[in-house]
């Protein structure tokens, strides 16, 4: 295959873990709340869908069953993870950002600590599902191998998000509430509770990227490793797609492309370069998102800016 | 009267811990009518209202639409009865179109189509005259715009009974006059309006019947056409109150403080002060009128010496004419720059220029014993220039410039701090000693707290504990107490009943009459008129008017406020962009 085309495919499935990440925190935010959880969350998805495809193993269900488990498995660690925080930043109102960042620290520690023991039990039992995750390209010997069901299913859950935002009644309202928490509960918007669903559901979404990453993309028993970094790019990924699910797909693609660029580009143009430049390559996405900022920031212009409650706890109005 | 009633409260009781505020309220609405509903601040009125619009839930009584016995528990039961409230601070989405904000919440079973809406927005809009466009995002719109979208959002969920909590609050003369004659077309259509204000005015101009509240009680509802301001403020207030603010001639006038060409642009490079010029004269209350946010506050914080200017000069006379020089300066320099300049003289009229009279100077020992002395005086009032100086410089160069921010817990006084030592903000330079003096501070928050009437369980209660007027009295009173020769004051009477506004026009008055350049930042016109000797009108950063208070009508002080709209709207376009 041609490598500047093997360079371009590597790029999507990497990107559609950014993907996952990225739209489950837009969701978060767009109800106003900051979820610097979501490298955790990945991870806990991660580790949730390992453990349901490990227990499946010798089920002798078919793979079209264990899948969508595996999956579900997923999202249901990630609305565990969304639930403690919504509890803790929705209801008892706690800081945002501390509650985000334990939630990561919390998420990443259980995840080394079952992982690796998953690991020295019997080995990765889970690891057989990769092919699952691969279909129907699970036979291809070039990248393509890695464009799974799961990219298929992030962009579709990319696209559907844009829609319920931008097009839906819940979607004005879920808008309403990251905006002005108080004249959504001036009009009768049960802000608590859109607060509570949008991310809940962001935070399943999310959670699913970190099994992709671990079955399809890494397919690896390490893979579990390197989920927590993947998390930061998504979260900085939401900058740098303004908050919009639909521009997301193609900045998730280019920040694919930037993280693998260090390894790859080298290589492409036949140049020999030493192996401590490509964390400073690795650096691309960041200092993409960094000049996105500066750039939004310079320019001003309202429908750029993050949701105007973004990390405000509401406090309805009472004597 | 024949019309049926709408709208009715029966003995509606509502506590806050142990305030009450509303005690055993009946009143009633018809259709067709306008109810304006009339008390001084705390006397109940919103409460009252938020509790038929669904915020509030009476402790007992009950509420009554068209006859039947209604519970209101949210906003969203008070609009199923078709009752909905515009707030005074709006609440509204700037992201979104005024379409947008009006479906917001609203959940008709049927599919959500935004150009359904704008389509509809645009009907009702049309039908009792507003003009809005529903795709214009809120964040570009005027404040009236804004307002104009508030009613929309009540009238697209249908309602019949409006609430307007104190609507003209933030409009000129000329767009209350365009808001009342879309209320009198809504009253025309059936439609019930209650309207809080305590404009007397507007009551007498707008509404058909005023239900009078005082002290969380209805003292009664009167027929408008049959009752007078008069008989409505000693309704209001429980005794006769003379509405009249003493005006005395201004006698001895001296320019104090003249302004030239002063412009200030904020940190986003726009434009916030533009070439405004003007002079502050002793013994002379110089009104400022002009839209909130026209740049008053910058006006007279940069007075203040607290912003940096891009152009212009303050130039402040001193009365010193024939005082003593006195080391205030603390510096010999200064004493010496006045001789060259020629503003000095001995007692008996011959020249100070630090020079005996062979020519020879004068040594810094022997002019420092006759400036102690009390022999060298000035010729005249002492120029300062004021521009690019600090607030401490200005105190230094003894400046007597007191400021009444209108953000009194913020600028004003330290909220979380008693009266006392709030008064030591002031003066705590003058301590001598590492250790705190209270004495003096002490004495004076006494003499505040008595002179003022501030009501308060003792001097040593922080200021955010007491009332908005009471705490209004103490920022007041400190600054009065520093012997001010400019007074600036920012909106002083801001969220203050009739009674405490008085008891500060009337300390403004007494500061005009001691040879006080008083400097009043007015929102209410009826008062600026009374007040002032002279009215400075500004609008978007200019000034676009100086008018003599004693022949000026309000709506020439209106047409002023809105002078040149056209231009501002553009350079708010281009910030936007």
């Amino acid at each position: 295959m041609n490598p500047f085309l093997d360079f371009l495919i590597t790029a999507i499935p990497l990107g559609i873990t950014f993907l996952y990440g990225c739209v489950g925190e837009i969701l978060t935010e767009k109800a106003g709340h900051l979820n610097l959880g979501i490298p955790g969350i990945m991870c806990v998805g991660g580790t949730c869908g390992c453990m349901a495809l490990r227990i499946l193993k010798n089920s002798g269900l078919p793979w079209f069953v264990i899948l969508p488990i595996a999956i579900l498995a997923a999202f249901a660690g990630g609305l565990l993870m969304g639930l403690i925080y919504s509890f803790l930043t929705v209801t008892l109102k706690a800081n945002q950002n501390v509650t985000g960042l334990a939630m990561t620290t919390f998420g990443v520690g259980v995840t080394k600590f079952v992982m690796s023991k998953m690991a020295v039990g019997g080995g990765m039992m889970y690891l057989y599902a990769c092919d699952y995750f691969r279909f129907p390209f699970q036979q291809s010997k070039s990248a393509l191998k890695y464009c799974g069901v799961m990219v298929f299913l992030g962009i579709a859950i990319a696209l559907i998000a844009a829609f319920v935002l931008n097009k839906t009644r819940v979607g004005l309202h879920l808008r309403a509430v990251g905006e002005n928490p108080a004249t959504a509960d001036a009009v009768g918007i049960n802000v608590t509770k859109y607060k509570y669903v949008a991310t809940l559901i962001g935070s399943g979404i999310a959670a699913l990227g970190g099994l992709f990453y671990i079955m399809d993309y890494a397919g690896s028993y390490e893979a579990y490793k390197s989920i927590e970094g993947m998390g930061w790019l998504a979260v900085a990924l939401v900058i740098f797609t303004l908050w919009r699910p639909n521009l997301s797909i193609l900045g998730s693609l280019l920040f694919g492309l930037l993280y693998i660029a260090g390894s790859r580009i080298p290589t492409l143009l036949g140049i020999q370069l030493d192996m401590s430049a490509t964390p400073l390559l690795q650096m691309l996405p960041y200092a993409v998102t960094i000049v996105v900022l500066i750039v939004i920031s310079v320019r001003k212009k309202r429908e750029h800016q993050p949701p105007a409650s973004l990390g405000v706890p509401y406090f309805r109005e009472e004597r | 009267m024949s019309k049926p009633i709408a709208l009715q409260t029966k003995g509606v009781t509502k506590r806050f811990g142990s305030v009450v505020a509303n005690n055993n309220v009946d009143l009633c609405v018809h259709r067709g009518e306008i109810l304006a509903i009339l008390g001084e601040n705390g006397c109940g009125k919103t409460t009252l209202m938020n509790m038929i619009a669904g915020i509030y839930y009476p402790d007992s009584g009950s509420i009554l639409v068209d006859g039947e016995e209604v519970v209101i528990r949210s906003p969203k039961d008070a609009f199923r009865h078709g009752i909905g409230m515009i707030h005074q601070h709006f609440k509204l989405v700037d992201l979104f179109t005024a379409a947008e904000n009006i479906v917001l919440g609203v959940d008709d079973g049927k599919k959500y189509n935004i150009k359904e809406v704008n389509a509809r927005v645009a009907k009702i809009a049309e039908k009792y005259g507003f003009h809005v466009d529903p795709k214009k995002k809120i964040y570009e719109m005027s404040v009236s715009e804004k307002q104009t979208v508030e009613i929309l959002k009540v009238l697209y969920r249908g309602a019949d009974i409006l609430i307007l909590d104190e609507p003209s609050a933030v409009l000129t003369p000329q767009e209350t006059d365009k808001l009342f004659d879309v209320l009198r077309r809504m009253r025309e259509d059936g439609k019930s309006i209650l309207i809080i204000t305590h404009k007397l005015h507007e009551v007498m101009a707008i509404s058909d019947r005023v239900a009078v509240l005082r002290k969380g009680e209805h003292i009664a509802t009167v027929e408008t056409a049959r009752t007078s301001p008069a008989e409505l403020t000693e309704m209001m207030v429980g005794k006769k109150v003379a509405l009249n603010i003493d005006r005395p001639l201004p006698h001895d006038v001296r320019d104090r403080l003249v302004i030239k060409g002063l412009s200030m642009t904020d940190a986003e490079g726009v434009r916030i002060l533009d070439d405004i010029t003007f002079t502050a004269k002793a013994g002379e209350i110089l009104g400022i009128a002009g839209i909130a946010g026209s740049g008053q506050r910058e006006l007279l914080e940069s007075i203040a010496g607290l912003h940096h200017l891009q152009d212009g000069s303050i130039t402040y006379y001193n009365p010193k004419k024939d005082k003593p020089i006195t080391f205030y300066h603390k510096s010999f320099e200064r004493v010496m720059e006045l001789a060259g300049e020629g503003m000095l003289r001995y007692v008996d009229g011959r020249e100070f220029t630090g020079k005996d009279e062979q020519g020879r100077a004068l040594s810094r020992k022997t002019i420092c014993a006759q400036v102690e002395a009390g022999v060298i005086l000035f010729k005249d009032d002492e120029v300062i220039n004021l521009r690019e100086k600090t607030p401490l410089q200005i105190r230094e160069l003894g400046v007597r410039l007191s400021f009444v921010p209108e953000d009194r817990l913020g600028m004003g006084l330290v909220g979380n701090m008693d009266i006392v030592d709030n008064m030591m903000l002031r003066s705590y330079r003058r301590g001598q000693s590492v250790f705190v003096d209270r004495k003096k501070p002490g004495d004076l928050a006494h003499t505040i707290v008595h002179d003022l009437e501030v009501v308060t369980p003792s001097t040593h209660t922080p200021v955010r504990r007491l009332s908005g007027g009471n705490v209004q009295k103490v920022l007041v009173g400190r600054e009065i107490a520093a012997a001010p020769t400019v007074l600036m004051a920012a909106y002083p009477v801001r969220g203050l009943d009739i009674n405490s506004s008085y008891t500060i026009y009337n300390l403004l008055t007494e500061q005009k009459e001691r040879g006080v350049a008083v400097v009043f930042v007015g929102e209410d016109l009826d008062v600026l008129l009374e007040l002032c000797d002279r009215i400075l009108v500004i609008c978007a950063g200019r000034v676009t008017g100086v008018l003599d208070a004693r022949n000026a009508t309000k709506e020439e002080i209106g047409l002023l406020m809105t002078g040149d709209r056209e231009s501002s709207d553009a350079e708010t376009d281009k910030k936007e962009e």
